[in-house]
C-alpha cells in the first residue's frame, strides 16, 4: 500500500488493520478508523468531485457533515447504491465501493467543464431565465440536460433491502454535541440525578478537542485526548446517562420534540451488516435541552478560492493529528485569526514544510503566531491571497498586500509555489438547531457572527455554538451554565490551559487586482455560487436575504450552506451598506443534514404501510376468484370474473343477474352508527334534511346530510328499530368522518340533547341479495320472518333469524330491484353469506362486487357521494329537491340553500347523458362543451360523473353535472375527446324503471 | 409537535388531537332570520389571529371529547386549555 501522504506515526487509526476499499474504479487502502476522505488524502487524492454547474476540478474541503464538495456514490448491490454522502463522515470498512458524483464521464476528464469556458453566460438565475420558455422543452429538454450535468447522484432502482427502526424516547436533560462544552454539560448534569441523554453525530467523542495541540491546550493538567479518554469513562459509568455516538440531530421541533439519526452499521465492513437494523430514527421528547453543536470553520473568498488543495486550516489540523494525514508537502495558510497559527505549529512539528502565512490583519501578540516566528515561518502581514494556480491541483498562490482600509491590493504581487493552501475565516455558532426550534439570532457586529439570543423553550446553548470561544471559556460556560439551568449545587474545578488569542478581523470578500466581473470567487462550492452572482442579483434589484438566496441558489444545496451562508449574507451586506445583524438570516429547515428516507419510513413499508381492513366475508371472497378494490383502507371485492372473463364481461354478468336471477353483495363496509336516547329523533331532524320525527318504529328512510355550507355531505339508510333507538348507515368512505362530525354537534351545539352514538361498523356484517329470486332466498334462509308484502314491506325491518342466530333484516334497495340487507353480528357473516349462496343455487344467485353495484345503481340514477358530487353540488342541484324538507325549522345546511348562490339557477346540476350511437361509451371526468371551437379553449359547462355499458338496457348510459342541466332534457351536448367529439343527448338521470315497479317484483 | 392538555386526559402528544378551527363561534339561533352576509359571517369569517387565538381542539385517538385551547399561534405556545361551555383563564 502506498499511502504516501500518511504520517509515520500517531493518530487514532489502527495500523494494525488495513482495509482496502475501491474509489471510482481503483483499489485503495486506509486503515482501521479513518474516514473515506483521509484515506483518499492519505493517497494524495484530492479531485473529488466536479463541480455543479461549471464542473470545474472540486476537492475535500473540510472534515465533518459541512462539506460541500466531496459528495460520492456508494454502490452496493445491483441497483442498491446510496448517493449525495460526504466523504469526510463516510468512515471506511473493508469492501467499501464508492464513486465520484457530478462528474461525467470521469472525475480526470470531464465533458461539462466546457461550461467553465462559457461560464459568462451562465450568471445568477441563469436556469429561471433561460428555461422559462417554451414549458414543454422542460420535460424532455431541458431537464434531462440539467439532471446528466448535475450529477446529484443516482437513485437505488431496486427496493431498499435494509432495515430501519423507529424509537420513542423521553429524557429529562438531552445533551447536543458532545465537544468539549457538551461533556462539561454532561460531567455537570449527571450529578442533578436527572435521566441525561447524550448524543453526538461523529464516532468519536471531543469535538475539535479531538486534535488540539497538546502543547498548548491541557484540562486538569491532562493533554486533550487524555481528558476526553477519562470524562467518557466516567460518564459510562454513571446509571443517569445514556450516551449515543454516529447520532446526528436532524430537527428540533417546539416542545423540546427532536428527531435524531443513528447510524448502527454503516461503518461495519458488508458481512457483519447482515440482519442488522441499519439506522435508528430516535423520536425524543425533552424536559431539558442543551445545545452544545458547536462551529464551523469559514474558508475565504477570494479569486478562485475552489482548487482542489485548498482546506480548512481545521480540517487539515484534524487530518493531520486524528489521522495522521499531511495534505500536502509545501503548505502555506490563510489567515484572518491566530487558530489557523495552531495548525501551521501542528504541521511543522510533524515535519511537514510550512512555507508561509498570509494574514489580512496588521499583526498578531498571540502566542501562537509568536511560536511560528521562533519557528522561522515567514508571515506576510497585513496581505491577502488574491489568485490561485492549478488545475486539477493548486500549485501557486499569489500573494498582494492589503490597502488600509482593506477594500484593495497594493504594491507587488508575490507567487509562492504550494501543494496546500489552508484557509482559516474565523468560526461560525452552529445555531441551525437553536433556530430550527424557533430561537431568535442576534448579530455581534465585532466579532462578525449570529448567536443565539431568545429562546421560549426549556433550553440552553453552550460553547461555541453560543459563540463562547477559547477552551477555557467553553469549559467554564458550559459548566457554570448546565448548573444554573439544573439547579446543581455541586462544582468540579477547572483549571485549563490554553494560548493567548490574538484579535480576530473579518474581510467578507478579499479584493481583488484584477476588474470586477473577472473573478471567480465561490461563495457556495456545493451550488457554484460565486460572490459575482449575488452582485448580479443585488443589480438586478434582489434585495431580501431570501430572494437573492433563491436566484442565485446560494446555500440551497444539500448542505443548506452550512460553509457558505455567513459570507453571502456579509457581501449582501457590504454592497447594500446594510447592517448584517439588520439584514437577518436565511431560515434553517429540517433535516440538519440529509437523511435517507428508509430511516423515515422505518417498520412501515410493504403490509405495515396502511391499515388493511378487510369484510368478515373477505376469506370467501378471495377463494371464490374476487378482485379486490381499494376504498379506504377497506378490501371491497371489486367483481368476480368467471373463467377467463375480463372485468366488462364479467361486470356485464354479474348486473344482469341481479336483475333477471338474483344477486348477493357485500355491504359489511357501510359506516354504521348506533344512535341512542331520547331526543335521539329530534337529532337525526337536525342532521338530516328531510324529516324524521314521523318515522314508524320498523320503518327505513333515506337521509341526506349536509355540511354547513348547503352542500352534500353523505347519505345512507336509516333505521328505527324501537323508540329511542335508531342505526344510521353511511357511505363506506364517510364513516369516521360523519361519526366525528355528529359527536361534534351533540358535544357543541346541542350538548342539551340526550343522545348517544356508537360507532359500530365492525360489529356487523351485511349481506345484500337483490333480484326477483331474492324473497325466495330469504325464505330459506331465515327463520320468525313473514315476507308477505303487507307484513314486510319496501323500506321496513324485521327481527329474525338464521338459525340460532339473530338477524336485523331490511328491506331496501340501491339496485331497484326487489332487495334484503341481513346484518348479523360480524364473525356470523361469511356462514350467513355461504348459507344465501347454497340456498340460492337453485336460482342462480351471482355474487357481484362493487363495481357492478355502480352500474345498477347508475341504471336506477342513484348518486354516489364522492363521484355525483365534489363539495359543490347541493340537494337541489342533484335535483332532490324532495328530500329536503320546508317544514323543519332548521338543519345543518339549510341556510345555506337559500344563499343568492346557492339559489342560482344555472348551477352545474345533475342530469343523464345519452349517447347516440349507444355502443359509445363516454369516459368518466370527460368535460362537456354546448359549442364545439376547432381546438381547446372551449367552455366547459360540466363533466360526465358516471358511465356505463348497461346490459340491461343494451345501451350506453351517463350521469352528469352540467350547468343550467335542469333546462336541457333533450338538448345536443358535446363531448370533445383528443381524436373526435361524442354528440349526447340531456336525459333524465333515471334510465331504468321510473316507476320503480321492480321494488315489488 | 406540540403536547396538550387534554382537560380529561391530561398531557398527550399532539398526533393524538385534532384541530377544530377557531372557538366560541355561535351557532345561530334562528339562522333562517338572517341576511345573506350576516349567515356568511358565521359561515366563512375567521379572525386567523398572529398571537393568543381561541381554538376548539378535539382528542380524536383518546376520549373523543371536544374542548378548548388558547395558543399562541406565532410559537405555539398553549396557554390554557378548558372544556366546552367554560371561560377561558387566559
Ligand atoms: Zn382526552
Amino acid at each position: 500500500m502506498t499511502n504516501e501522504y500518511r504520517l509515520s506515526s500517531g493518530g487514532q487509526i489502527n495500523r494494525s488493520e488495513s482495509i482496502s476499499f475501491k474509489f471510482n474504479g481503483k483499489t485503495l487502502y486506509g486503515y482501521k478508523g479513518d474516514t473515506l476522505a483521509s484515506a483518499l488524502l492519505a493517497n494524495g487524492i484530492h479531485l473529488v468531485g466536479r463541480s455543479f454547474k461549471y464542473h470545474r476540478p472540486r476537492g475535500i474541503l473540510t472534515s465533518g457533515v459541512e462539506e460541500p464538495n466531496a459528495l460520492v456514490q456508494i454502490i452496493k448491490d445491483k441497483g442498491k447504491t446510496d448517493p449525495n454522502l460526504r466523504a469526510t463522515q463516510i468512515e471506511i470498512y473493508e469492501g467499501l465501493n464508492t464513486t465520484s458524483q457530478n462528474s461525467w464521464p470521469s472525475v480526470n476528464f470531464d465533458l461539462g467543464s466546457i461550461n467553465n469556458l462559457f461560464s459568462p453566460i451562465i450568471p445568477a438565475g441563469f436556469y429561471y431565465k433561460t428555461f422559462m420558455w417554451p414549458a414543454n422543452l422542460w420535460e424532455n429538454v431541458y431537464e434531462y440536460f440539467i439532471r446528466k450535468a448535475a450529477g446529484l447522484g443516482k437513485s437505488p432502482t431496486k427496493k431498499d433491502p435494509d432495515i430501519y427502526d423507529h424509537c420513542y424516547y423521553h429524557c429529562e436533560v438531552l445533551i447536543v454535541g458532545a465537544g468539549p462544552a457538551g461533556l462539561v454539560a454532561a460531567k455537570t448534569a449527571i450529578n442533578s440525578g436527572k435521566k441525561v441523554l447524550l448524543v453526538d453525530e461523529r464516532p468519536n467523542f471531543g469535538g475539535n478537542l479531538n486534535f488540539s495541540n497538546k502543547d498548548y491546550n491541557k484540562i486538569n493538567q491532562l493533554a486533550p485526548l487524555e481528558w476526553i479518554k477519562k470524562t467518557c469513562l466516567e460518564l459510562q459509568k454513571n446509571k443517569n446517562i445514556k450516551i449515543l455516538s454516529r447520532t446526528s440531530v436532524a430537527a428540533y421541533h417546539n416542545y423540546n420534540y427532536l428527531i435524531m439519526i443513528q447510524n448502527l452499521t454503516d461503518h461495519l465492513p458488508d458481512k457483519d451488516k447482515k440482519e442488522k437494523i441499519r439506522q435508528r430514527l430516535w423520536k425524543v421528547r425533552a424536559k431539558k435541552v442543551i445545545l452544545a453543536t458547536g462551529s464551523i470553520e469559514r474558508p475565504m473568498i477570494f479569486d478562485c478560492n475552489d482548487r482542489p488543495g485548498i482546506m480548512l486550516s481545521s480540517a487539515v489540523r484534524k487530518y493531520a493529528n486524528t489521522y495522521s494525514v499531511k495534505c500536502g508537502n509545501n503548505i502555506s495558510i490563510f489567515t484572518n485569526n491566530d487558530d489557523a497559527y495552531e495548525t501551521a505549529i501542528t504541521l511543522h512539528n510533524k515535519g511537514v514544510k510550512v512555507k508561509s502565512i498570509i494574514d489580512i490583519r496588521e499583526k498578531s501578540d498571540g502566542t501562537l503566531p509568536k511560536k511560528c516566528n521562533e519557528l522561522g515561518i515567514k508571515i506576510h502581514w497585513k496581505s491577502a491571497v488574491i489568485y490561485t494556480e492549478g488545475y486539477k491541483k493548486i500549485n501557486k498562490i499569489h500573494v498582494m498586500r492589503l490597502s488600509k482600509d482593506n477594500t484593495n491590493v497594493v504594491g507587488n504581487k508575490l507567487k509562492i509555489d504550494c501543494d496546500l493552501l489552508c484557509v482559516s475565516g474565523g468560526y461560525t455558532p452552529a445555531v441551525h438547531l437553536f433556530t430550527q426550534s424557533g430561537g431568535k439570532l442576534d448579530y455581534n457586529e465585532k466579532k462578525h457572527y449570529f448567536f443565539p439570543k431568545k429562546n421560549t423553550l426549556s433550553q440552553i446553548s453552550v460553547g461555541s455554538c453560543n459563540g463562547t470561544f477559547g477552551l477555557k471559556n467553553i469549559i467554564l460556560e458550559a459548566q457554570e451554565k448546565t448548573r444554573e439551568f439544573l439547579d446543581i449545587k455541586e462544582t468540579e474545578q477547572f483549571n485549563v490551559l490554553e494560548s493567548e488569542g490574538g484579535v480576530f478581523e473579518n474581510i467578507w470578500l478579499i479584493p481583488s487586482s484584477k476588474i470586477s466581473g473577472k473573478t471567480k470567487s465561490f461563495v457556495d462550492y456545493q451550488n457554484d455560487s460565486t460572490a459575482n452572482d449575488i452582485k448580479l442579483a443585488l443589480r438586478e434589484g434582489f434585495k431580501s436575504i431570501e430572494h437573492v438566496k433563491r436566484y442565485t441558489t446560494t446555500g440551497m444545496a444539500t448542505d443548506q450552506g452550512k460553509i457558505s451562508n455567513m459570507h453571502a449574507l456579509g457581501i449582501i451586506s457590504e454592497i447594500t451598506n446594510t447592517k448584517l445583524g439588520e439584514l437577518g438570516t436565511t431560515t434553517f429547515r429540517p433535516p440538519y443534514s440529509p437523511i435517507t428516507f428508509g430511516a423515515l419510513v422505518g417498520r412501515n413499508v410493504g403490509q405495515f404501510f396502511d391499515i388493511t381492513r378487510k369484510t368478515p366475508m373477505h376469506d370467501w371472497q378471495e377463494k371464490n376468484n374476487a378482485k379486490f378494490e381499494d376504498v379506504g383502507q377497506w378490501k371491497r371485492a371489486w367483481y368476480y370474473p368467471s373463467g377467463n372473463e375480463n372485468m366488462y364481461d364479467a361486470v356485464q354478468r354479474e348486473s344482469k343477474a341481479a336483475r333477471t336471477k338474483a344477486g348477493i353483495l357485500d355491504a359489511s363496509t357501510l359506516g354504521k352508527i348506533d344512535i341512542q336516547g331520547s331526543d335521539a329523533s329530534e337529532f337525526l331532524n337536525r342532521v338530516y334534511t328531510n324529516a324524521w320525527s314521523k318515522l314508524a318504529i320498523g320503518k327505513c328512510r333515506y337521509g341526506l346530510m349536509l355540511n354547513e355550507d348547503g352542500m352534500v355531505y353523505d347519505d345512507g339508510v336509516t333505521t328505527r328499530l324501537s323508540e329511542n333507538h335508531y342505526i344510521m348507515t353511511t357511505t363506506t368512505g364517510g364513516a369516521a368522518t360523519v361519526m366525528g362530525k355528529l359527536e361534534d354537534f351533540l358535544q357543541t351545539e346541542w350538548p342539551e340533547l340526550k343522545v348517544y352514538l356508537t360507532s359500530v361498523t365492525d360489529h356487523f356484517a351485511t349481506v345484500s341479495v337483490c333480484g326477483p329470486h331474492s324473497k325466495k332466498i330469504l325464505e330459506k334462509v331465515t327463520q320468525n320472518i313473514d315476507y308477505s308484502d303487507s307484513n314486510f314491506p319496501h323500506m321496513s325491518f324485521k327481527n329474525g333469524l338464521v338459525d340460532k342466530i339473530k338477524c336485523r333484516v331490511m328491506r331496501i334497495s340501491f339496485t331497484g330491484e326487489l332487495s334484503y340487507e341481513i346484518n348479523v353480528q360480524a364473525n356470523y357473516g361469511q356462514s350467513v353469506w355461504e348459507k344465501c349462496m347454497a340456498a340460492g343455487k337453485e336460482y342462480g344467485i351471482t355474487p357481484y362486487g362493487t363495481e357492478a353495484m355502480h352500474l345498477l345503481r347508475a341504471e336506477k340514477g342513484f348518486i354516489i357521494v364522492g363521484q355525483e358530487t365534489d363539495g359543490t353540488v347541493t340537494p337541489v342541484d342533484l335535483q332532490m329537491d324532495w328530500i329536503v324538507s320546508k317544514k323543519k325549522y332548521d338543519f345543518i345546511g339549510k341556510r345555506s340553500l337559500y344563499r343568492s348562490d346557492t339559489m342560482r339557477e344555472d348551477r352545474k346540476q345533475y342530469v343523464g347523458l345519452l349517447t347516440n350511437d349507444p355502443k359509445e361509451i363516454l369516459e368518466e371526468g370527460a368535460q362537456i362543451v354546448a359549442e364545439v371551437k376547432n381546438k381547446p379553449p372551449m367552455d366547459m359547462i360540466g363533466h360526465v360523473t358516471s358511465s356505463y355499458y348497461s346490459p340491461n338496457l343494451n345501451k350506453s348510459i351517463a350521469l352528469a353535472v352540467v350547468k343550467n342541466g335542469k333546462k336541457l332534457k333533450g338538448k345536443k351536448l358535446y363531448v370533445p375527446m383528443p381524436n373526435k367529439t361524442i354528440e349526447v343527448i340531456v336525459s333524465d338521470t333515471i334510465f331504468l324503471d321510473k316507476e320503480g315497479k321492480r321494488l315489488n317484483a | 409537535m406540540f403536547i396538550i392538555k387534554c382537560p380529561y386526559c391530561g398531557e398527550r402528544d399532539h398526533s393524538e388531537f385534532s384541530y377544530g378551527g377557531e372557538a366560541h363561534l355561535i351557532r345561530p339561533k334562528q339562522p333562517t332570520e338572517l341576511s345573506d352576509d350576516q349567515w356568511a359571517e358565521y359561515l366563512f369569517m375567521r379572525k386567523n389571529i398572529k398571537g393568543l387565538q381561541y381554538e376548539r381542539w378535539n382528542h380524536s385517538h383518546g376520549c373523543r371529547r371536544w374542548f378548548n385551547a388558547a395558543r399562541d399561534t406565532s410559537n405555539d405556545k398553549i396557554h390554557s386549555v378548558y372544556k366546552i361551555g367554560e371561560k377561558s383563564s387566559k
